[in-house]
């Protein structure tokens, strides 16, 4: 089982150009929105040509601009789940899952249909129309219908982005579950970081219709290899370095000089530091600065604070660090006289060096 | 009371004919422009548009001069012993030509509403376009395709210049009830003209209160595969 693909489109606002392999275990693409990942689905697809490079899927050569070769979308065998499920509106949910099987004999039909429907746990909406469904109904019957032709490869475009918050945690889990018993090639495509570590092993991340990392997504998300990659896996905290000195380095935009290990200051070019990732400096240690609440947001249950290192002035609520803390916490250090003293632990800081990630990748 | 009602039976089996030929010829076309792009589909859509704004006398005055005897179809024609001018086929002819726009312009505008995705999934799922097309496509642009075809039918009925024109007014062969309408005026005969304008009149209606229905009631509730 594997999906080799190398491809390049010019599009209107950048230039599409990403390779990456995809074997048994689930690939996720992950990216912002309009940075190419769905296009590049719709490329392997066959619903959009690419310019050039190829596409091959269990040896099967799909795409390949040199020899000429573009097989059409339908015998391509590349399930899609689409990102509003693209159900026959005209048809109940039986018809929409045995749509395909129309080669298959009436008795082979139904019990591909059956089983669909069982392992969806939708037996009882079989009877139903897609507008009598609930948007996790609909992307079950899709996933049901994608899957009755026993595709080669799946294809799943932002999923979850039609679905409310509880709804999506269900189906992220009854999709892991879906897929890991379904034994082809599988590749999400996905905004959402959660979802993109929850629902796959591996990540490749793209920025602007450029690749900008790729790995095991424990790795991708503790050592970003590029901005783009820490940016995507919630790196809010990013600065510019310069070194100073072996084993100094001075983050220009908190100007700040951060002492690292020598070793790892050589190639680097930016820090981050996960905003839940700061905390109160407790006692004389490295790394700790000065800083001052500027503002303050809350969600239920935790507190964003925007800080202003060094020194207090407040203009257009201008601001260096983002710290994320439990509201429990935010309610011991809230009275407490400014300046705050946090502390940036060193194996907790970000390093990345982006000119060597751009010169691996272009 | 001697009313004279072959125009009515000519109009009807000319509105007939004409519809089914327009409504199997407008789909196809609609279906033909779906996937052109560029110059050539804009100069396509214009071919075919130009029947609904041309005036029927210069649409019948381009038909005689094709059907006519020493027309590039008439001719063929005509050498095979067919003379198509002044003859019931010329009213299926001209109304045809006239309707086919309207059936064309419905068709293409409801297949472009369908969400390209639903396609695309039939596409992913192994299904031959052609399949595609009636099983898919055609359901969902169906209120659409069905009031194209009752304005097609409308407009058939109606069809007076290039009828004129290409089918002439021969009682009991070409005379339609536009054109008997016409003749009966023009002959100072109000009541007959009345008989007629009330009969159009009332088909009128019914075909416009046909095509609200079906453009309301029809399916709109399944127009979209997926979340709304």
């Amino acid at each position: 089982m594997e999906l080799i693909v190398d491809i390049e489109k010019k599009l209107q606002d950048f230039y599409l150009k990403v390779n990456f392999k995809c074997n048994n275990s689930i690939l996720g693409l992950l990216g912002e929105s309009g940075s190419g990942k769905s296009m590049t689905l719709g490329c392997i697809a066959g619903l959009i040509k690419p310019d050039k490079g190829n596409i091959i899927l269990n040896g099967r050569t799909l795409f390949d601009s040199e020899a000429k070769i573009n097989i059409p979308i339908k015998d391509r065998r590349i399930g899609y789940l689409f990102q509003n499920y693209a159900l026959f509106p005209h048809m109940n949910v039986e018809k929409n899952i045995g749509y395909a099987l129309s080669k298959s004999s009436a008795s082979e039909r139904k019990r591909i249909i059956d089983e669909m429907l069982n392992i969806m746990q939708i037996e009882n909406l079989r009877k139903r129309y897609p507008h009598e469904l609930s948007g996790g109904q609909q992307q079950r019957v899709a996933l049901a219908r994608a899957l009755a032709v026993n595709p080669e490869a799946l294809l799943l475009d932002e999923p979850f982005s039609a679905l409310d918050n509880h709804l999506r945690n269900i189906m992220v889990k009854q999709m892991s579950n879906t897929l890991s018993k379904y034994n082809g090639v599988t590749l999400f495509v996905t905004h959402n970081m959660d979802e993109a570590y929850e629902l796959c092993e591996n990540l490749v991340i793209i920025s602007k219709g450029r690749k900008s990392g790729e790995g095991n997504k424990k790795n991708i998300f503790k050592n970003p290899p590029s901005l783009a990659c820490a940016r995507l896996t919630g790196c809010n905290n990013i600065s510019e370095v310069k070194l100073l000195s072996p084993g100094v380095i001075k983050a220009l935009d908190w100007n700040l000089e951060i002492k690292l290990p020598e070793d790892i200051c050589k190639n680097i070019t930016h820090v981050g530091i996960r905003a839940h990732h700061i905390r109160l400096a407790e006692c004389e240690e490295e790394n700790i600065f000065h800083c001052y609440p500027i503002y303050t947001c809350e969600t239920p249950f935790r507190r964003q604070v925007y800080l202003k290192l060094n020194e207090f002035y407040n203009i257009n609520d201008d601001y260096d660090l983002i710290w994320d803390m439990p509201s429990e916490e935010w309610n011991k250090i809230k009275d407490k006289p400014v300046p705050w003293r946090i502390s940036l632990e060193k194996d907790k800081i970000i390093i990345i060096n982006e000119k060597e990630s751009f010169a691996n990748l272009l | 009371m001697n009313f004279d009602l072959s125009p009515l039976w000519i109009s009807s089996k000319t509105a007939i004919t004409s519809t089914i030929i327009t409504f199997f010829l407008g789909i196809a076309a609609a279906r033909f422009m779906k996937n052109k792009k560029g110059k050539f589909k804009v100069f396509f859509d214009a071919i075919f548009t130009l029947p609904m704004v041309l005036p029927p006398t210069v649409l019948g005055f381009f038909l005689l001069v094709t059907f006519g005897k020493n027309g590039p179809i008439g001719k063929i024609l005509f050498s095979l012993g067919i003379r198509l001018i002044f003859s019931w086929p010329a009213t299926v002819i001209a109304a045809t030509v006239v309707a086919f726009p309207l059936m064309y312009k419905t068709t293409a505008g409801a297949l472009e509403q369908i969400d390209e995705n639903i396609l695309n999934a039939a596409r992913t799922l192994g299904v031959s376009e052609w399949r595609i097309f009636w099983t898919v496509a055609f359901p969902l642009a169906l209120p659409g395709i069905a009031s194209g075809t009752v304005l097609a039918f409308a407009r058939a009925l109606g069809e007076f210049g290039a009828t004129l024109m290409l089918a002439g007014n021969i009682p009991g062969k070409t005379q339609t009830i536009p054109i008997a309408i016409f003749f009966a005026v023009e002959g100072g005969d109000m009541s007959t003209a009345f008989n007629w304008v009330f009969i159009i009149f009332l088909l009128s209606l019914v075909v416009i209160i046909l095509t609200n229905y079906w453009t309301t009631h029809g399916t709109r509730k399944v127009t979209t595969g997926g979340r709304r």
